[in-house]
C-alpha cells in the first residue's frame, strides 16, 4: 500500500531533505518524487510505501508538518486518488 | 499510475472547494425493541443503539485521517418511532429522550426517526406521536422528526396536513428562545425515501435491513469551481457533461468511504446519496452554481431550467460511479444554508413561489425557509399541501421544512448560526386557505396514465 504526501508553499532551503528525513524516521520508503518550483512556489508530490511503516498516516503527517511548519502538508492514502480518477 | 494533475485536483477540491463527506449515517432497525412496557422498550433501544453505534464516531474519524477527507457529520437514523409507540402506548416523548440520551453517549450529531408514516391514514400511535413532536423537539437537542403525509400511490392525507401546520407552528413557539430551532428539525414529506442519510428527514425504513451504513456526499463548491473555468459561450450540453463528470468523481470518493466504514464496523453498506448540499461557507452554494451557469441571480427566470439540468446531471454522474446510489441524490435548495440563496431572498429575486417551482425539478423541497411569525397554521398547512401535491403528481420526493420565526416580521433576519445559517423572513401570501384546509379528508391518488 502507498500513501501520497503533498507539500505546497513558499520555496526555501531543505524542504525535500526534511520531508524525506521524516519519512525515513517513520520507516516509510519513498518510491517516487515529483517536484516543481513555479514563481517561488514549491510543490512536491511524494509517493511512499507504507507497508513497513511504524506509525499511522496521521502521525506521519504531524511529524512532516513539524519539520516544515510553514508549508501546507497533506498525507493521504493512495486509494482516494485511484477511486476518484480511475474507472 | 497517479499523475500530478489528478492529485492536485483532489487536494484543491478538499482544501479550497469544500469537498467533504457530509455524513455517515448508521441506520438501525428498532423493530426488535418493541415492548408493551414503554420503559422496557426504551431500555432495549438504548442497549441496541449503543451496541451498534459506539464505534461509529471513532471509525469516521479514522477514515478522515487515512484519506485526508473531512467527514462532517456522524449520525443515526432509526425505525419510525410511531411503530414502537403503537406497541407500548404511553408518552412518546419518553422515546425522544432515550434517543437524545444515547445520541449524546455515542457522540453523534443527530439522531433521526422520531417519525410517523401517515400518507394513507393514522394507525395506533401515529396521532399521539405527531401531537407530541413540539414537546419532543423542545425537550431534546439532537432528535430529528419527520412525518410522511402523502405518496403517489396513496394520495395526500389532508387530515395529517392540517395537523402538521399546527405542529410546525407549535414547535417553533416552544423553541422561540432558541431561534425557533425546533422547526428546523422537523420535515413534512411526500414520498419519503427509506434510506436517506441526510437530516432532518432521515429515518430507517421498515424495508431496510437490521443495521446499515449510508453515506451522504456533497460538493457544490467543486461543481461551481469546475463551471467557473468553463468559457461563457460553452453550450449547455457541455455544461451538463462537466457537471456529470464532477459528480462522478465526488461519488467515487463517497463510495470508497462508505465501503471502508461498512467493512470496519462490520455492517452492510446501504447506499450512497450524492446530494449537492450547500453550507453557509463562502463558495459552497447551489445558488452560485446556477449563477455560474448564466443567471444574474438565483430566482430569476431560467432558474428552474438550470436547476433541472443540474439535478439530472448530478444523478447521472452518481449512477455511473456507484451501483448503490439511493436516498435523495440531487441538489438541495435550503435557503438559510446557502449564501447565494440568502442574498437572492434578501434582494427579492427569490420568492417562495419560485422556490416551489424549483422543487418540482430538484431533489427535495421547500427547505429551511423562514416565515413571518404570525403566519397562520392553515397557511403553513396549505404550503405543505402544495408541496406534497408536486411530489405526488410527479412521483418524486418533496418535503417542507419551514420555520415560523415567532416575534419576527417579513424582511427581518433569523440567525441560527453554524451549518443552519441565517434566513431572511420571506413574504407569504396573505389570502387565507383556511376553508380548504379545514375540510380535511384525502386528496385521492393521481392518474399514472394520460399524462399531460
Amino acid at each position: 500500500m502507498k500513501a501520497v504526501i503533498t507539500v505546497i508553499g513558499k520555496d526555501m532551503v531543505g524542504i525535500l531533505a526534511k520531508v524525506s528525513t521524516a519519512c525515513a524516521d517513520a520507516n516509510a520508503n519513498v518510491s517516487e518524487v515529483t517536484q516543481s518550483v513555479l514563481d517561488a512556489y514549491f510543490a512536491m508530490i511524494m509517493l511512499v510505501d507504507i507497508d513497513q511503516m511504524g506509525c499511522s498516516l496521521e502521525e506521519l503527517k504531524e511529524s512532516i508538518q513539524a519539520a516544515v511548519p510553514s508549508m501546507t502538508v497533506h498525507v493521504m492514502h493512495e486509494d482516494i486518488f485511484n477511486s476518484m480518477h480511475r474507472i | 499510475m497517479l499523475n500530478m494533475k489528478d492529485i492536485m485536483e483532489t487536494i484543491t477540491m478538499i482544501q479550497n472547494e469544500h469537498l467533504d463527506i457530509r455524513t455517515i449515517t448508521m441506520g438501525i432497525s428498532l423493530m426488535d425493541c418493541a415492548d408493551s412496557d414503554i420503559n422496557r422498550s426504551c431500555e432495549k433501544i438504548h442497549r441496541k443503539i449503543y451496541r451498534l453505534a459506539k464505534d461509529l464516531v471513532k471509525t469516521g474519524e479514522d477514515i478522515e485521517k487515512k484519506y485526508g477527507i473531512p467527514i462532517v457529520n456522524k449520525r443515526i437514523s432509526v425505525t419510525p418511532v410511531s411503530l414502537l409507540a403503537a406497541a407500548s402506548g404511553g408518552d412518546p416523548v419518553t422515546y425522544a429522550k432515550t434517543l437524545d440520551h444515547v445520541a449524546k453517549e455515542v457522540g453523534v450529531n443527530f439522531i433521526g426517526g422520531y417519525s410517523a408514516l401517515v400518507h394513507k391514514g393514522f394507525a395506533a400511535g401515529d396521532k399521539e406521536l405527531i401531537e407530541s413532536i413540539p414537546r419532543a423537539l423542545a425537550e431534546t437537542d439532537f432528535v430529528c422528526s419527520s412525518v410522511n403525509v402523502g405518496s403517489t400511490k396513496a394520495g395526500i392525507n389532508m387530515d395529517a396536513v392540517k395537523i402538521m401546520g399546527t405542529v410546525v407552528k407549535e414547535t417553533a413557539e416552544r423553541t422561540r428562545k432558541r431561534q425557533c430551532i425546533g422547526a428546523a428539525k422537523l420535515v413534512v414529506f411526500c414520498n419519503a425515501p427509506e434510506d436517506n442519510p441526510f437530516m432532518a428527514g432521515a429515518f430507517h425504513g421498515i424495508g431496510e435491513p437490521d443495521c446499515v451504513i449510508n453515506v451522504g456526499v456533497s460538493g457544490p463548491g467543486v461543481v461551481r469551481s469546475a463551471l467557473s473555468k468553463m468559457p461563457k459561450d460553452a453550450s449547455l450540453s457541455e455544461v451538463a457533461d462537466l457537471i456529470k463528470k464532477t459528480a462522478f468523481k465526488i461519488t467515487r470518493m463517497g463510495q470508497l468511504v462508505g465501503a471502508e466504514a461498512s467493512a470496519k464496523l462490520g455492517v452492510p453498506f446501504g447506499i450512497i446519496d450524492l446530494s449537492l448540499a450547500p453550507t453557509p461557507a463562502i463558495g459552497d452554494s447551489v445558488a452560485y452554481i446556477l449563477e455560474e451557469i448564466g443567471l444574474e441571480q438565483c430566482g430569476t427566470h431560467g432558474t428552474t431550467a438550470a436547476l433541472a439540468m443540474l439535478n439530472d446531471a448530478v444523478k447521472k454522474g452518481g449512477i455511473m460511479a456507484s451501483s448503490n446510489v439511493g436516498g435523495l441524490s440531487g441538489a438541495f435548495i435550503p435557503v438559510s444554508e446557502d449564501a447565494g440563496m440568502i442574498e437572492a431572498a434578501k434582494a427579492g429575486t427569490l420568492s417562495i413561489e419560485k422556490l416551489e417551482a424549483m422543487t418540482a425539478v430538484c431533489s427535495v423541497g421547500l427547505d429551511m425557509i423562514v416565515l413571518p411569525g404570525e403566519t397562520p397554521a392553515e397557511t403553513i398547512s396549505a404550503i405543505i399541501a402544495d408541496e406534497a401535491a408536486i411530489g405526488m403528481v410527479n412521483s418524486k420526493t418533496t418535503a417542507v421544512r419551514v420555520i415560523p420565526a415567532i416575534g419576527y416580521r417579513e424582511g427581518e433576519i433569523l440567525d441560527f448560526g453554524g451549518l443552519l445559517g441565517s434566513g431572511p423572513i420571506m413574504k407569504v401570501n396573505q389570502k387565507s386557505p383556511a376553508v380548504m384546509i379545514n375540510r380535511g379528508g384525502k386528496i385521492p391518488a393521481p392518474m399514472q396514465s394520460l399524462k399531460n
